[in-house]
């Protein structure tokens, strides 16, 4: 095996796990994003925030592979997307879930065992034990049974991040964690993913900031193009320059200043 | 039943809905969870046109319409993957020119007059025992794809993107349910009708989805009560002279209701411990 080892690294840094250069997407001709740039180093916890529309969801499924970037390039963990993927955990959007389907929360998590190309010992016993695994140490055991229509949004989310968690990810993708969970919910989720980036990098696709801004490491806004910060860098002229992502439209988003003693939420100025 | 059924064609007629009812219990579970009731409508008027182009140009019966099927079936399935949003437009389409496409193939054909009512509705009673065996072998083709795909299926029909993440070539098994969606439907609608087909496909499947923890048991018990409204219907024609076709249909339909207002009643299945 030769080493995954990017050309250009600076001989402080880790080889990042998530590499994005100069990439650009259009659907149909319409720009979505437009040569963006982005590192993503082990063990981060990143935010991707931005207005609806503003290529989020875009960048998430390039990461996955999902789509081709029409111009730039993408690797992940140093491979292609569509190689890397199976070593990604994928927490999908929960409104995009048929509830009605007849499934159980372990026939879920089974689900990220899944692999074509052993077609035959899929349902091994040690799978189960894994995927019970999985689910007892997001606190669902007890519904290993239960049809995912009967389970709560949040409850929903913990399985499918047990799903994710089987597949023993390097990286956990998280496309608007927060949607299905009301605010109760919200605080003790966000510890568990803290908990779980202890092992992991976690990058959370976000419209509303305020929610995740606590337990971030760095926040990458999107908007066509896209502008990351560090948790260190930010500062309130940081948060001047980071105007772009309003551009057009006054951007729904409040953002969240790390870096000073005290968290600060600054509107965006109304043009 | 029981002395009806020393008529041949009374038990021939029992077999093909029998079996017309597992083959809709195993595919039908797979078009109401993929949510694809309109590409499967789509496909079976469409296949008029290929019963057209058999009778214009003197094809055996199957050449045509499953040619034609299936090359509609496939341009629905590329048009649903490619562009979801547009999907239901184009099916409209393919759907209303297959048909049109077939009638005036046939007005063109000298001499012929082929009944569209038996189209429709099928002649169960009439069924004979080559199409028993045509039937039967495609039963066990079907049940045996499924059963090797099953947990792609699984995956794809639940979350298709997670799938294609895990490594499930999703467009090719997109193609591949297409494609034994088409088989099943021209198969399915020579011995039972085109509208029996629609039927089989959706209620048993629908009355079904809410009661079961998984797809197997999904189709399973689809296919069970497929059985049973096709017994039940077959009866009622037997004995009160009725359209056979129709009554099974009615059956089903009366099936179905009384699941809707069980589950209005007795609503368990509905989420109990939480709100909001």
């Amino acid at each position: 095996m030769t080493p995954k080892i990017p050309p250009y690294i600076p001989m402080d840094t880790q080889p990042p796990i998530i590499e994005i250069e100069n990439v650009s997407f259009a659907y149909s001709g319409e720009p979505v994003l437009r040569d963006v740039n982005l590192r993503v180093l082990p063990r981060d916890f990143i935010a991707v925030i931005g207005p609806n529309g503003g290529g989020k969801t875009t960048l998430l499924k390039l990461i996955l592979g999902l789509l081709k970037p029409d111009r730039g390039r993408i690797r992940v963990n140093g491979d292609p997307p569509h190689k890397a993927s199976p070593s990604i955990g994928y927490v999908p959007q929960d409104v995009h879930i048929n509830r009605r389907f007849p499934i159980t929360a372990l026939d879920v998590v089974l689900m990220g065992k899944l692999d074509p190309k052993k077609r035959w010992s899929r349902r091994s016993a040690s799978n189960r034990q894994d995927a019970m695994t999985a689910l007892d140490r997001l606190g669902m055991a007890d519904h290993a049974r239960s049809r995912m229509g009967m389970l709560s949004g949040g409850e929903r989310q913990r399985v499918f991040i047990a799903r994710a968690l089987v597949t023993r990810p390097k990286l956990l993708l998280l496309d608007e964690p927060t949607a299905s969970i009301d605010t109760r919910g919200q605080a003790e989720f966000f510890e568990l993913l803290k908990e779980i980036n202890g092992e992991m990098t976690i990058l959370a696709v976000s419209h509303d900031l305020l929610v995740i801004s606590r337990y971030v490491k760095s926040v990458a806004c999107v908007n066509k193009r896209l502008h990351y910060h560090d948790q260190a860098e930010i500062t309130g002229e940081m948060l001047e320059s980071m105007y772009p992502c309003t551009v057009e439209e006054v951007c729904p988003v409040e953002l969240v200043a790390h870096g000073l003693p005290h968290r600060v939420l600054q509107d965006h100025e109304e043009s | 039943m029981i002395e009806a059924l020393q008529f041949e064609f009374m038990r021939n007629a029992l077999m093909a809905g029998l079996l017309a009812s597992l083959i809709c219990g195993i595919m039908g579970t797979l078009v109401v969870v993929n949510r694809i009731v309109f590409l499967s409508g789509g496909i079976a008027h469409a296949a008029y046109g290929g019963i057209g182009l058999s009778f214009y140009f003197g094809w055996p019966y199957l050449v045509g319409t499953l040619g034609f099927s299936l090359a509609a079936g496939m341009g629905m399935a590329a048009v649903t993957l490619k562009a979801k949003h547009r999907a239901d437009t184009v099916i409209g389409v393919i759907w209303a020119i297959g048909m049109a496409f077939g009638i005036i193939l046939i007005d063109l054909t000298p001499g012929y007059n082929v009944d569209l009512m038996s189209y429709l509705f099928g002649s169960i009673l009439t069924v004979p025992g080559t199409d028993l065996f045509i039937m039967l072998a495609m039963g066990v083709l079907i049940a045996a794809l499924t059963i090797y795909y099953f947990q792609d299926l699984l995956a794809m029909s639940y979350d298709e993107e997670f799938a294609q993440i895990r490594g499930v070539p999703v467009k090719g098994l997109y193609f591949t349910m297409t494609a034994m969606l088409a088989v099943t439907i021209v198969m399915v609608i020579q011995v039972v009708g085109l509208i029996l087909v629609i039927a089989l496909l959706t209620i048993p499947p629908f009355i079904m989805e809410k009661h079961s923890k998984s797809l197997v048991q999904m189709m399973v018990g689809s296919s069970l009560l497929g059985a049973v409204f096709t017994f039940i219907g077959l009866w009622l024609a037997y004995r009160y002279d009725l359209t056979s076709g129709a009554s099974i249909i009615l059956v089903a339909g009366i099936g179905f209701l009384v699941s809707l207002v069980v589950d209005r009643v007795h609503p368990k299945m509905k989420n109990p411990h939480r709100s909001g």
